[in-house]
């Protein structure tokens, strides 16, 4: 049984839909993130659950029970910040021993219990330091560590890594995640970083215009986006637009030879979606372009470290390409070359609308 | 530092002593034979009834003031930032009229308006003065704490406190009246100021404070007038040190308020 439900929620703000009919079941220990540009609805999903908004339609259920209507200081939610939410009067221990004081809990098992908590998230040595002689990832440290003392239902944490270093980023997204497995505790997560998100997660939640576009693990949606715009979020994708033809897609006049297409009813327009990983790049040497191969000039390279990304582009050719960083060696900027489209392992989506344009996070 | 700037500090600083040891050497002339140099000025005043009585009024009326206040407007302006931020530059309008009406337009006014009311608030300096200073103080309340709201993120602080399971009484008083503290204090201040110099509002409504009793001495007693001008101002400062030295016990390391990263 589901442990928290979102039941089609609903928020408006004027004549902005922030959400849409949002629904989620998440199993109890389970891991949530809600993924999206700025905008979808996500940190709004988020803010209903923790009670600080209430929806125009729609119920929240945790254990069985519906707090949609009950205020943000009765249900145990543990809340973590995108950033500057330590009280700024109290040093570490006594922002962690907060939500324990409020509970009337008694000093010994406060301070026992706060001891522990700055342990687990590796501040034990700081719990003397008021926010400010904090770096800003011992900050998020100490704000879990607050979020986790009330041993919360849920655990909801909104875009907690945004305002840290790049390094920082990738190691505590992964010390979030330990103790999340250690604790077993169900977690909600918002972000705009798709990588963040399918690192931690259990499930991902790809929202758009305050609607789920796509939930499942981070595997099925990387490998199978269900919509162009997962298809568009979830990792880099090379989008080729074309009209469905026996066998294939004719992509620009060019017939690509794509299994998925087959099934399809001829001259629909679809969305032919290639991984650019699976892209094979090959000097052209003159040769007749063959089968699912496109032609084209390298025009960037950009190193990523082990592989480097190719952009390729010729008439009516625009692919992008990871090929090993060895390889891209042996073609240059300006190296005429031949990218090959695998047959299957293809995603073809029916292209109805034009794609939303994807915004930048501030 | 440099010789320049050295020569202006020193113009500034004549600026403001002056005029205070000119008035100490004045109050030091034997009000009798008008010769220095004695501490006569400084003892009548000292063993005069009127200075003790003024005086404990204007304190009292100075703390009865803050604390009307600070309870009328922290809530109000926690709860402006916090939910109706709209409201804000309507506050800040309303805040700016104490400062366009003039005084004695305003007592009159407040006469009029509360004439009729019972007399232990009308005719007594903690009911219908108290009153009239507060709203004296409301713009020096308002630009002082809103300064102090808008330096935190009320919104976080407070969300973040409810989330760990507190009343919003609780946050007002454990997590956002600590983070404005220094706020809190100038707002103090400057009402501390206010009330202890405030001369039109109480000599129209005919209440004895400390500075109707300075005056009454000025036109009086030449001399002593000096000696009165002098402990005054170091009244005025010692209370807002006392203030100072209050507000600081508890939070001295906490007032520094984290900036932005």
């Amino acid at each position: 049984m589901a442990y928290l439900e979102l039941q089609n929620l609903h928020r408006d703000f004027g004549t902005v839909k922030a959400l849409d009919g949002i629904e989620i079941q998440l199993g109890e220990g389970e891991f949530l993130s809600l993924l999206g540009p700025s905008g979808c609805g996500k940190t709004t999903a988020l803010r209903l659950v923790a009670g600080f908004d209430r929806p125009d339609e729609g119920r929240i259920v945790v254990d069985g029970k519906d707090i949609t209507s009950v205020s943000p200081n009765k249900r145990d939610m543990g809340m973590v910040f995108q950033a500057y939410s330590l009280f700024p009067n109290m040093t570490a221990r006594q922002n962690v021993e907060y939500g324990l004081k409020i509970r009337g809990r008694d000093k010994a098992d406060r301070r026992s219990r706060v001891s522990e908590l700055l342990e687990l998230v590796g501040l034990g040595h700081a719990g003397d330091r008021y926010p400010h002689q904090l770096s800003g990832g011992m900050q998020q440290r100490v704000a879990l560590a607050r979020a986790l003392a009330i041993e919360p239902r849920v655990l909801l944490l909104d875009e907690p890594l945004s305002a840290l270093d790049a390094k920082v980023r990738v190691q505590l997204r992964e010390e979030i995640r330990r103790i999340q497995l250690e604790l077993g505790i169900t977690t909600l997560y918002v972000t705009h970083d798709q990588e963040e998100a399918l690192s931690v997660s259990d499930h991902v939640a790809v929202m758009y215009g305050g609607r789920i576009e796509q939930m499942g693990s981070p595997a099925e949606m990387y490998s199978a986006p269900a919509t162009p715009f997962v298809a568009e979020f979830i990792g880099t994708m090379n989008r080729l637009e074309g009209t469905v033809v026996d066998g294939g897609v004719d992509h620009g006049g060019k017939k690509l030879t794509i299994e998925a297409a087959s099934g399809r009813p001829t001259g629909q327009r679809v969305l032919v979606l290639v991984r650019p990983e699976t892209v094979e790049v090959t000097p052209a040497n003159g040769a007749a372009a063959s089968g699912n191969t496109l032609v084209g000039d390298v025009v960037t390279q950009t190193f990523l470290g082990p592989v480097t990304r190719l952009k390729i582009l010729g008439t009516g050719v625009d692919v992008i390409a990871d090929v090993p960083t060895q390889t891209a060696l042996g073609l240059p900027v300006g190296t005429r070359v031949a990218a090959a489209l695998p047959a299957d392992g293809v995603r073809i989506l029916e292209l109805k609308e034009d794609l939303p344009e994807i915004s930048e996070e501030p | 530092m440099a010789p320049s700037a050295f020569l202006w500090l020193l113009i500034a600083a004549a600026y403001f002593l002056i005029p205070l040891i000119a008035t100490f050497l004045f109050s030091l002339k034997s009000n009798q034979t008008g010769k220095c140099c004695t501490v006569s000025n400084y003892s009548w005043v000292i063993h005069n009834h009127g200075f003790w009585e003024s005086l404990k009024i204007s304190s009292l009326l100075a703390l009865e003031t803050i604390v009307i206040s600070l309870a009328l407007f922290v809530p109000t302006i926690y709860w402006v930032h916090l939910r109706v931020p709209r409201l804000r530059p309507v506050i800040a309008f309303l805040a700016l009229i104490p400062f366009v009406v003039p005084p004695i337009v305003m007592v009159v006014g407040l006469l009029r308006f509360f004439k009729g009311t019972p007399d232990w608030f009308y005719a007594k300096p903690w009911g219908f003065l108290a009153g009239a200073y507060v709203i004296l103080a409301f713009p020096y309340m308002f630009f002082s704490l809103d300064a102090g709201f808008r330096s935190i993120d009320v919104h976080t602080l407070t969300e973040a406190s409810q989330s760990l399971g507190a009343k919003w009484t609780t946050t007002l008083f454990k997590v956002i009246l600590p983070n404005i503290r220094a706020a809190a204090l100038a707002a103090s201040f400057l009402t501390l100021a206010i009330v202890m110099g405030e001369f039109t509002i109480a000599n129209l409504a005919a209440f004895n404070t400390f500075p109707i009793f300075i005056q009454y001495v000025n036109e009086s007693q030449g001399f002593p007038a000096g000696a009165l001008t002098l402990l005054s101002f170091g009244i005025t400062w010692a209370a807002m040190l006392s203030l100072l030295l209050v507000g600081r016990k508890r939070g001295a390391r906490s007032a520094v308020i984290a900036g932005g990263r």
